[in-house]
């Protein structure tokens, strides 16, 4: 089967640092796989590679069986490539309303019309009511984005990427720095995400990435060190090792 | 648990209501242009002055297009103001002194300006955007100088005879018609920039003034909307300046001078920038001030306008308004006390801008 997502050797280089290291890399339609490595072993200029923000020195990547190595980034996102941000990137002078609606209607193309009031057109309302459910934001949808408590934009930050309609979801540590007390809803919508979208979560929770992923892959120094199944990644002696940051024996 | 894929109708009646609520014409609104017309009737002796009023406003409300809803900074606003003043005015002395086919050139040209333009504010930070569009200013502004055969150079461009409007209606001495006729033009290009404003665009552009990455991030073509924009704010600049060439019947290398784009970002930091109405309000609090300044102190009215700037951008609109709602809690009998210690149980995260 065509993977949702693929990279092929990819490398980045910045000056003498080598970011990412010949990456090859499948993500598989559906999948439920999460990105682990310790801080700095290039997990952000991974996702920033795959988004578009950087171009790679060399590789590839697919999205579906097509390049889209030298895609804008818009572009990868109306081929349905979305991705959520470590630190929250809202908009903060706009209520979740407005911030869901613009994402559903430019999707649906309707970004352009400057004669057409907003909040016109019926499919859009339906999908924005139907969005603001799933991610359980329905209470605050009239509200400043700035003056939401912290969980709720956690919660549009992963929404707004969903209006996007991606196949493949990208979720940059979705449940940093929110508090204890507002996690569980937030870990509940994740595992809730539909099946037909396929999902990198790139996280450093152990927790939360155990729970919710089938596969695991680990990046040490920019590189792929190892990839399998929750049990096989989560008992590998070297993963500990990196992780307590001991000497890996090669 | 998501079951409810159905959205109850209520929700999506509410939701409709809440996105459209920017878009409804307000009392004061209407209150507000009805005040306008009624001026063109109840003070004649001071259509000069409103018909310049007019034409600052329309110029603002183009400067807001951009800064206000896309972000773009410029200071050099005054280079699309400039150039429809002057095509207004050679299109009336070698083509027609048809008032309103010659604001359409002013617009297009202007127009065709701000797009080819609109590439070098794309890319660069705040600074970059400054320094650009300055320099397209000034540039434009020795031009105009070096042409004297076509512009006139530093004696100005004269001998413009303008027709009637629409055929109809003779510019006369007290300004009447020139009123009536900008403010037409200002009522009617306003109108416009409130629909795109309120539309799918206008939104895009407040997301992307925002936040530019996330804008790219759902699939906003970023660059696109921006060359959009600057190029309906050029158009409306143009046509402001075409307006004063038309009005004036005079077109002086003033029209692209720096303190022309100094001036209308003054106007509009006065009345508030990203609402619209901020240039509209700016513009006449400005020319008030300036007209009663200066017939008090004729020399030194910019001492109290650069002192008024000062105290509005230190103290900021938004703190003075902070203020006054505070003191009015306080009057209401609400201690600051309980308002500090909702504001520490109730974690306001940032926001990053």
């Amino acid at each position: 089967m065509t993977p949702a997502l693929e990279t092929r050797g990819l490398v980045k280089r910045f000056g003498g640092l080598t970011a990412t290291d010949d990456v090859t890399f499948r993500l598989e339609p559906g999948a439920r796989h999460a990105l682990i490595g310790p801080n700095g072993a290039g997990k952000t200029t991974f996702i920033n590679l795959l988004t578009g923000v950087l171009a790679p020195t060399s590789g590839q990547i697919l999205l579906e069986g097509e390049d889209v190595t030298r895609l804008r980034p818009e572009l990868r996102v109306q081929r349905g490539l979305a991705r959520t941000f470590q630190i929250n990137q809202l908009f903060a002078a706009m209520t979740p309303l407005e911030t869901i609606g613009l994402a559903v209607s430019e999707r649906m193309g309707g970004g352009r019309d400057w004669w057409r009031v907003i909040g016109s057109k019926r499919e859009i309302l339906d999908e924005i009511v139907e969005i603001a459910d799933r991610f359980r934001l329905t209470d605050v949808l009239g509200e400043r984005t700035a003056n939401l408590a912290y969980g709720k934009q956690r919660l549009l930050e992963i929404a707004v990427a969903f209006a996007c309609k991606p196949r493949v979801l990208l979720l940059d540590e979705p449940a940093a720095g929110v508090p204890e007390a507002e996690r569980h809803e937030l870990l509940a919508t994740v595992a809730a995400l539909p099946r037909e979208v396929s999902v990198l979560l790139i996280e450093h929770d152990m927790d939360l990435v155990f729970s919710f992923a089938e596969r695991i892959s680990v990046l040490v120094n920019g590189a792929l060190f190892t990839e399998g199944t929750v049990e096989e990644v989560s008992t590998d002696p070297r993963v500990r090792a990196v992780y307590l940051g001991e000497s890996v024996d090669e | 648990m998501m079951a409810n894929a159905s959205p109850s109708s209520l929700t999506v009646e509410k939701a409709a209501a809440l996105l459209g609520r920017r878009a409804r014409w307000r009392w004061a609104e209407v209150l507000f242009w009805v005040v306008a017309a009624a001026t063109l009737f109840l003070w004649p002796e001071r259509h000069l002055i409103l018909n310049e009023i007019a034409i600052i406003g329309l110029f603002a409300v183009s400067l807001d297009l951009i800064l206000g809803y896309a972000g773009i900074v410029s200071l050099g606003h005054a280079a699309f103001f400039g150039l429809g003043a002057y095509v207004a005015g050679l299109f009336a002395k070698h083509v027609t002194g048809d008032p309103l086919v010659g604001l359409a050139a002013a617009g297009l040209v202007a127009g065709i300006l701000g797009f080819a333009t609109s590439f070098l504010v794309l890319r660069g930070a705040d600074l970059t955007r400054l320094m650009v569009t300055l320099g397209v200013a000034l540039v434009l502004g020795e031009l105009a100088n070096q042409m004297s055969w076509l512009t006139g150079g530093a004696d100005g461009l004269q001998g413009i005879m303008m027709g009637p409007v629409l055929g109809l209606f003779e510019f006369d001495i007290f300004g009447t018609v020139a009123y009536a006729y900008s403010l037409s033009v200002l009522f009617g290009l306003f109108v416009v920039a409130r629909m795109i404003v309120n539309s799918p665009f206008g939104l895009s552009l407040r997301s992307i003034r925002d936040n530019p990455l996330r804008a790219r991030g759902i699939g906003i073509p970023v660059n696109r909307r921006l060359v959009a924009i600057y190029t309906v704010a050029a158009v409306y600049a143009g046509i402001a300046g075409g307006l004063l060439a038309q009005t004036t019947q005079f077109v002086s290398l003033d029209v692209l001078a720096f303190h022309r784009s100094a001036d209308v970002m003054l106007v509009l930091v006065i009345g508030g920038v990203g609402y619209l109405y901020g240039g509209l309000v700016g513009a006449v609090i400005f020319k008030v001030l300036q007209d009663v300044l200066s017939a008090m102190t004729p020399q030194y009215w910019q001492f109290w306008i650069g002192l008024i700037l000062v105290l509005l951008v230190l103290a900021g609109r938004e703190r003075m308004t902070d203020r006054i709602l505070g003191l009015w809690r306080r009057l209401t009998g609400r201690s600051a006390k309980a308002v500090d210690a909702t504001r520490a149980s109730t974690p306001v995260p940032e926001v990053q801008p």
